[in-house]
This record gives structure tokens, C-alpha cells and sequence, in this order.
């Protein structure tokens, strides 16, 4: 392993979100607060609790997933796609690193970027809702494999641009509606049977469900199998990236 | 001693059918300078992108200091610096760090004392708190070199140089590349500028349609391909060349007449042809000879190959 490459890539990452930390932080934590101003207190007071927890509380999982998912695509992709736009990515395929390598390097800062976010949203939100976490480890563990596995995810999307709108296609298109959709702002046993049912193809909502569990000790779905939803995520994830590199697809003619 | 770097039958055909080599044979030596010489699209920024990982062939090998680029990537790669034709760096980030991210890509442990010779040589010492974004173009490309030799390579591979680069620039990095080779390191630099490589060069390589036409040593090169001309400043213009010298290769252009010959001929024939002019009575005033340039020896060679072509 070339952990000095690693070490290369990681720290400039870094120092790439440093540089504008305060534009980084401000518009999560921003939106955030106007969720919170919306949802918790302008809606959220004519609901009742959802299965014994106030509903200000109920959407922080929801809210933290949702901005770690929108962190760890938008680095990441952002992360490789730049280099490719600039003509940097020549550097990367003459040093002397494993495909492996970069991924770690760069989905590695992606994720540590988005839990450093996430991480700001839940203590914003502290400050509008108690947050009493029941199973820390297991709220952490989930938060990392979710921030690396859409890191990941994040990856292929920069790697797959081939322009600045695609880049933002899938996060648009795809990722923020099945974040809506899969149970963030609600328990989708609060929907009509036939969506409820349509709801479980929502990768999303296993990743919510069991992040929620962590927190309150409820779950739309058994947590054991978002544990394994997440887990097959990431390995069809790394999966695709690693046919990227060996086929050199759109970065190695 | 084992070429430090050797190329055999390096094929690239391209996804879209285009083939950009056709199986290049080619030993580099340790030490050397060599410089590809060959006309837009003939294949050398192909065969260094081969080389150094950015293209993957479609037959051959390649081996640099004996590790195979293919099985044995990361000693062949440590070896490598790679100065790219375009000017691509990360445009926000500060010139040392530019720098530092290179060296540590390479996998070297961080050496600013190092890093600061490096950027001292190139005069880019001052800047090193400057964005990359904030240099001249000029200066970009000194960025790109300072990189490149980051993670003090073996073998610096110089894609087109002085491409945009004013004259002074160009002369620095001559000077540079020079200096760089008395440290030991073997250069490979591909350019269309002829006297670039007349310049520069221990050996020149010419490519063309994928194809190396030649590789020889400079020298050697303008000596067996240079062609002279003996021009002589005629003191009375005749109607017509005598019928006596119809013998030699001449040419008459007003007062002029000119004289080619081959400088590798058994005999020039120029004594010769200096008492046939006696006895037909010419005169001249004044004589010049003219060696022909790398320019005319490569113009020569690209004719040469397309007529091949065309023949086969």
C-alpha cells in the first residue's frame, strides 16, 4: 500500500474544504434550521408524536441522513470529477497507486467531509430537540458505512460525468426524491398500504429506518436488514468502481 | 548497459478504430536526451501517455529500469516524471503545495529542502505562497516541471516543452534540461520545433503515422542525411549551364550557381567541378556552402515515408 499517496491525496482533499469551510457549513446548517423552523415548529406542533417520539425529534435521522447522503456524493464526485475537468488526472494514473489507492484517498475525505457535516447538523439540532441517542455505536457505525458507501456512489457519478450538469443530475434526479420518499419526514407506517409496500424499494428508507433505530429504538424496517441493505450498497458500489479501473473506463483510453 | 527504458512493438489502437501506433521499437539509454521529433498526430504524445500509464496499450511491452509497465507498474512509474503537452494544474491551490501533493502521490516521504532546490532552479521560489491560478503561463509550465520532478525521477519525459513559450523561456528551459542531465537523468522530449532538437538532442527519433521512421544519434544523423550546397557567385552569366558540366547536379538562378552534394560521397566532386569551370571559361566572384538542416533531413524522411506509403 502507498499510504504516503494516500496520505497525498487525502490531505489535499482536505485542505480543498478548509479553504472554504465557512460556505460548507453555512448552507447545511442553514437549511437545517429551516427545516427544523418549517417542520418542527410550524408543522410539527399540530402533529402528534409519532410512535412516542415528538416529531421535532423524529426528523433529525432524517435530516442528518439526508444532508450526509447530499455531502458524500456531492465531495466525492466533485472530488474526482475536477481533476478529470482540468486535466489533472494525469498526475494520478502515472504515480505509482493502485486503483484502490485513489479510491480511498478520495472517497476517504469525501466521507470524512460529510460526518464532519453531519456532525454540525446534529448538534444544530440539539439546540431545537433533545436528542437522547439509545445506541451511539451503532448511530455511529451506520453514519460511516452510509457516508463511505455514498462516497463511493459519489465516485462512479464523477468518474460518469462528462459535464457539470451531469454531475448534479443524479443527486437532483434521484438521490433527493428517494431521500424525501423514503421515510425521512414520516414513519411510511403512516401511509396507505400500497405505498407503504412501494416504499420498501426504496433503498433509502432502510438506511433512515435503521439510522432512527440508533437514535430512538424504532424502525419501519427490522434493523438487521437495513444493516444488510447498506452493506449490499457498498459492496455493489465498490463492485462498480473496480471495473471502472480495470477496464479504464472513461478515464483510461 | 540495458537501455533504462525499452519499447517493443508498442501498439495503441484506439476505441474509435484510429490507430496511433503501429508497433514502436525503441531503446532509450540511460543518460540520454532524446528528443521525438514528428508532425501533429504522429504518435508521440501517444507513446509517452503509454509509457507512463495514461494510455493503456493494446500490444507490446515496455519496460523502465527492467520493471514491465504492466506487471511491475509501481517501480516502473516510481522511475517517471511526466511534464504534459496541456498546462493542467489544480488552479486554487498554492504553488508548494501543488508541489508537495505531487511528491507525496509518488509515495516519497515530504522533503521541503528538496522541494525548494527544485523550485529555486525553475525561479519559482518566490511564488511558492502564490495561487496557481495568479502565474503567468510561463510560469504554469515551470509549475508542471517542478512537479514532475517532485519525486526526483530517473527519467523526466517532456511532452512539447516549449509549445507557447517566448524565447527566453525556451532558452531557460534548455538550460534547465541540460543541467538535469548532468545530474543524470535521461530526458525524452517530444517537439515539433526542429531546432529544438538539433539543439538539445543526443539522438533524435523521427515518427510519423504512428510509425518511428528512425532513430539515430544527431550527429550522426545530419552527417549521413546532410546534404551541402556550394553556392558560387557566377562574374558573367552564361545563356545556359556549358554542356562540359552536364555531369554535376547544378542549378542556375540568375548569377547563382548551385552546386548539391553528398557530404558522405566516396568524392564530392567539388575539385573536380572547380577545373571543369576553368576550362569553360567560368568566372565567379564569391562562393558559399550551405549545410542542409535538421528541418530539410526531417521535411526528407516524413516525404520518404508517405511515398512508401503511397506504394505499397
Amino acid at each position: 500500500m502507498n499510504w504516503l499517496a494516500i496520505g497525498a491525496i487525502y490531505r489535499f482533499e482536505m485542505s480543498r474544504f478548509f479553504r472554504t469551510v465557512t460556505q460548507s457549513i453555512i448552507s447545511p446548517v442553514l437549511s437545517t434550521v429551516l427545516y427544523f423552523v418549517v417542520f418542527g415548529s410550524a408543522i410539527g406542533g399540530r402533529i402528534e408524536s409519532v410512535e412516542g417520539v415528538s416529531y421535532g425529534a423524529f426528523i433529525v435521522p432524517g435530516l442528518v441522513m439526508l444532508t450526509l447522503l447530499q455531502q458524500s456524493i456531492s465531495n466525492a464526485s466533485f472530488g474526482i470529477y475536477f481533476p478529470k475537468f482540468i486535466g489533472t488526472i494525469f498526475e494520478l494514473l502515472s504515480a505509482p497507486m493502485s486503483f484502490i489507492e485513489i479510491v480511498i484517498g478520495y472517497v476517504g475525505a469525501a466521507a470524512t467531509k460529510a460526518l464532519f457535516i453531519a456532525g454540525i447538523i446534529m448538534i444544530t439540532a440539539s439546540f431545537f430537540v433533545e436528542l437522547n441517542i439509545l445506541h451511539p455505536v451503532w448511530m455511529l457505525a451506520f453514519l460511516v458505512m452510509t457516508a463511505v458507501s455514498f462516497a463511493l456512489l459519489g465516485f462512479i457519478i464523477g468518474i460518469w460525468a462528462k459535464n457539470f450538469e451531469q454531475l448534479q443530475l443524479i443527486p437532483l434526479l434521484v438521490v433527493t426524491p428517494l431521500v424525501f420518499l423514503g421515510g425521512s419526514f414520516y414513519s411510511i407506517s403512516m401511509l396507505p398500504p400500497a405505498w407503504a409496500t412501494v416504499s420498501h424499494f426504496n433503498p433509502v428508507l432502510y438506511l433512515v429506518s435503521g439510522f432512527r433505530w440508533s437514535f430512538f429504538g424504532i424502525s419501519d424496517v427490522p434493523v438487521g436488514i437495513s444493516l444488510v441493505a447498506v452493506a449490499g450498497f457498498f459492496v455493489i458500489c465498490l463492485a462498480a468502481i473496480y471495473a471502472i479501473f480495470r477496464t479504464g473506463w472513461r478515464i483510461k483510453p | 548497459m540495458a537501455p533504462i527504458i525499452s519499447i517493443k512493438g508498442l501498439q495503441k489502437t484506439y476505441d474509435s478504430g484510429h490507430t496511433a501506433l503501429h508497433g514502436v521499437d525503441l531503446d532509450i539509454e540511460e543518460g540520454e536526451i532524446l528528443a521525438l521529433l514528428g508532425p501533429n498526430g504522429a504518435g508521440k504524445t501517444t507513446t509517452i501517455s503509454a509509457v507512463c500509464g495514461l494510455v493503456t496499450p493494446t500490444g507490446g511491452t515496455v519496460t523502465v529500469g527492467g520493471h514491465d509497465i504492466a506487471t511491475d507498474y509501481r517501480a516502473a512509474r516510481s522511475m517517471i516524471g511526466l511534464v504534459p503537452q496541456e498546462i493542467s494544474i489544480e488552479p486554487f491551490e498554492k504553488v508548494m503545495n501543488t508541489v508537495r501533493f505531487s511528491r507525496g502521490l509518488f509515495g516519497k516521504k515530504r522533503d521541503d529542502a528538496y522541494l525548494e532546490k527544485v523550485l529555486r532552479s525553475l525561479s519559482l521560489w518566490d511564488k511558492r505562497d502564490s495561487r496557481n491560478n495568479e502565474l503567468s503561463g510561463g510560469m504554469k509550465r515551470r509549475v508542471l516541471i517542478a512537479k514532475a520532478l517532485s519525486h526526483e525521477p530517473r527519467v523526466l519525459f517532456l511532452d512539447e516543452p516549449t509549445a507557447g513559450v517566448d524565447v527566453n523561456l525556451r532558452k531557460d528551459m534548455w538550460q534547465l534540461v541540460r543541467e538535469l542531465r548532468a545530474d543524470g537523468v535521461t530526458i525524452i522530449l517530444t517537439t515539433h520545433y526542429i531546432e529544438e532538437a538539433e539543439e538539445m538532442a543526443d539522438r533524435i527519433g523521427v515518427i510519423d503515422k504512428g510509425r518511428l521512421l528512425l532513430v539515430e544519434e544527431k550527429d550522426k544523423l545530419m552527417k549521413s542525411l546532410g546534404r551541402k550546397q556550394l553556392v558560387l557567385e557566377l562574374a558573367k552569366v552564361p545563356d545556359a549551364i556549358p554542356a562540359s558540366l552536364a555531369g554535376y547536379e547544378l542549378e542556375l538562378e540568375g548569377n547563382r550557381l548551385t552546386y548539391t552534394f553528398d557530404t558522405t560521397a566516396e568524392s564530392t566532386g567539388v575539385t573536380r567541378l572547380m577545373a571543369d569551370l576553368a576550362s569553360a571559361g567560368l568566372k565567379f566572384t564569391d562562393l558559399s556552402t550551405r549545410q542542409s538542416s535538421l528541418e530539410d533531413v526531417f521535411l526528407s524522411l516524413v516525404d520518404e515515408g508517405q511515398q512508401k506509403e503511397a506504394a505499397q
